[in-house]
């Protein structure tokens, strides 16, 4: 596959390395936050005129998963304001290795070396999620407790530890970070490998060695990269470049998959479903009782949500993988067979999350104009939009543009599907079953958002 | 041109242009759903903090429709995409939004009024009928499962090695 190195110009690759443009985003992103965090816990109660609700739930959240997600994978890490106080404790320092850092800098424990806790965090956050969407108060708390775990965690462990194996929504875009169509990834392998002291990694007085604990030598998908551009600063060879490369580069890669990244591609595909019915549906029965914590209610709709994308769908594609193999007589393993075939559902898992926030996004996006306005509802009118009204945008448009992107991503899942099945030398009855699976399931986020 | 080559071509030039040209057919050929006869039609709908009932209202295009709207606890209202009418209810006051459904299709119900917490999830449907619109999209999807199976594999498909190289 083809790539266009976008640091072989001097000038772009100067800017990735110089501390200062990153470090000015990551301040107005951190102000950002502040500001989030004091109107959320001092604004309005009322979500719509929150300034923290609309912010991030309305215009974070598309930006992320409209932009930042499909076209700039991780890049969002690398400015995302959560763990900065917590990695500048750790480092004693903003602006490179010359502090002399706090913290105990212990490993990560071995067992928690893997996605499962991260999975976890997100079911987690999945199942209180309509009040944390709707109640500005419950958004501060969840924002601040992250920034304290992740300062916690920077000062017991070394490195990101949070951003690596807790951050909820760091697993979320790492996944679909493969299918994105940028990179970080080292020019010549045999280089590194001849590199005595891996700088990358250990780090040099010129920046820290990788953040999250990745060996940009072996590097091969975009999941566990930050984009934090360290490697590119401590290389003595300039060996490491940042790409432009095809969509899903790292779709067709398979070494290195474990359970944990293959049950996250599933999960995210299910919560996207369920996401789609629950909280954009027609039907309020289950919306209202995933906002009504603690009920009865609520305690059936965490059932159903659990049994949803922790069983019910893992079940259907596991089945579907099984009738695969059954109809191509294929001896392949199982388990082999899920991590090979787990990649091809993150297209159609991307394009369901896009298509949820299109149909979230546009009916919602004029509540953003009053709160730039007013931040903390104390009546300012600082850019005079303080006023406007409710107007849903693109009402034609939203149930076209839905479609077309399930159906890319369908498309597009299909054609892993169908590729994988081909390298794996099954014959058309091993892919068959699971096109059938993400033509419904694509069927059913359709009829959930659409019809 | 060798049998292998014809296959080539067909997987990869004439397959793909005949789903498009299916697909084109699928999206722009004439309706075959017949609407019924249009008439008056007056529905009562209840808004409550933070549902529709019924939350799925169902009528035929070209019907002279009057939602009776009534709020039974807060100020709500209705906003149905697409077709742009609203109207505000105020509580124990019936207030009706008259419209003619000339459209088929799916539209979200919303309420224009901020109600509480859960206020941008307030939402029902419309449903004007008859729409092949669902059969139309079901076919499209079928379309584009075999677009993207039979479409050539990357040259590369399944790579086991590391990937941390630049391809040449």
């Amino acid at each position: 596959m083809t790539r266009y190195e976008l640091t072989r110009s001097p000038g772009v690759r100067r800017l990735l390395q110089s501390r200062w443009p990153q470090l000015t985003v990551q301040a107005v992103a951190l102000a950002g936050l502040a500001l989030v965090i004091a109107s959320a816990l001092l604004g309005t109660p009322v979500g719509n005129r929150n300034f923290a609700i609309v912010m991030v739930w309305i215009a974070w959240w598309a930006a992320l998963m409209l932009v930042a997600v499909p076209l700039l994978g991780r890049t969002w890490c690398s400015i995302c304001p959560l763990p900065l106080p917590g990695e500048w404790l750790q480092r004693g320092a903003v602006l490179g290795p010359r502090g002399r850092g706090f913290g105990l800098g212990l490993r990560w424990p071995k067992r928690l070396r893997n996605l499962w806790l991260q999975n976890g965090a997100f079911v987690l956050v999945a199942l209180f999620s309509l009040p944390v969407l709707t109640q500005p108060r419950l958004t501060g708390l969840l924002l601040a407790g992250l920034v304290l775990l992740a300062i916690a965690l920077s000062l017991v462990f070394e490195r990101r530890a949070f951003c690596r194996y807790v951050c909820p929504v760091g697993g979320f875009i790492g996944l679909y970070a493969q299918a994105a169509p940028i990179e970080v990834r080292v020019r010549d392998a045999t280089l590194c490998a001849a590199h005595a002291t891996k700088t990358c990694y250990t780090g040099s007085e010129k920046g820290y060695g990788c953040p999250w604990q990745v060996y940009p030598g072996a590097l091969n998908a975009n999941t566990y990269c930050g984009v934090c551009m360290e490697c590119l600063r401590t290389c003595p060879y300039d060996n490491v470049a940042v790409n432009l490369r095809p969509f899903g580069a790292d779709l067709s890669e398979v070494k290195g998959r474990g359970l944990d990244e293959t049950f996250k591609a599933v999960l995210l595909l299910g919560s996207g479903l369920a996401y789609s019915g629950v909280l954009l549906g027609a039907w309020s029965t289950a919306r209202l009782a995933a906002a009504n914590i603690g009920s009865i209610d609520w305690l059936v709709y965490a059932a159903g949500f659990l049994a949803f994308v922790l069983v019910l769908v893992p079940a259907f594609l596991l089945l579907a993988l099984r009738a695969g193999l059954w109809l191509s007589g294929s001896r392949l393993d199982i388990l082999r067979a899920v991590r090979a075939f787990s990649p091809a559902l993150i297209p159609l898992g991307l394009s369901l999350w896009i298509a949820f926030s299109l149909s979230f996004l546009f009916p919602n996006i004029s509540y953003i104009f009053p709160v730039m306005s007013d931040p903390l509802n104390l009546g300012w009118n600082l850019l005079g939009t303080a006023g406007l009204g409710w107007t849903p945008y693109g009402p034609a448009l939203v149930p076209l543009l839905t479609v077309g992107v399930v159906l890319v991503g369908l498309a597009w899942t299909s054609r892993r599907i169908s590729a994988t099945a081909e390298s794996l030398g099954g014959r058309a009855g091993l892919a068959l079953p699971l096109l059938t699976a993400a033509f419904v399931m694509a069927a059913g986020a359709l009829w959930l958002l659409v019809f | 041109m060798s049998r292998a080559s014809l296959q080539s071509l067909a997987r990869g030039k004439l397959l793909p242009a005949v789903l498009g040209l299916a697909g084109l057919v699928v999206v722009f050929s004439p309706s075959s759903a017949a609407p019924a006869s249009p008439v008056d039609r007056t529905l009562r709908l209840e808004a409550r903090s933070f549902e529709y009932s019924p939350s799925v209202l169902t009528v035929n295009r070209g019907d002279r429709v009057t939602l009776e709207v009534v709020a039974l606890d807060v100020v709500h209202g209705v906003h149905i995409d697409g077709l742009g009418v609203e109207v505000t209810a105020d509580p124990g006051q019936t207030a009706r939004l008259s419209f003619v459904a000339d459209r088929a299709g799916a539209f979200t119900i919303r309420c224009n009024v901020t109600c509480g917490p859960l206020h941008p999830f307030m939402l029902g449907r419309l449903s004007v009928a008859p729409s092949d619109t669902p059969w139309r999209v079901v076919l499209l999807a079928g379309l584009a499962v075999l677009f993207g199976a039979r479409l050539p594999p990357p040259r590369s498909p399944v790579r086991g090695a590391s990937a941390g190289h630049l391809a040449p």
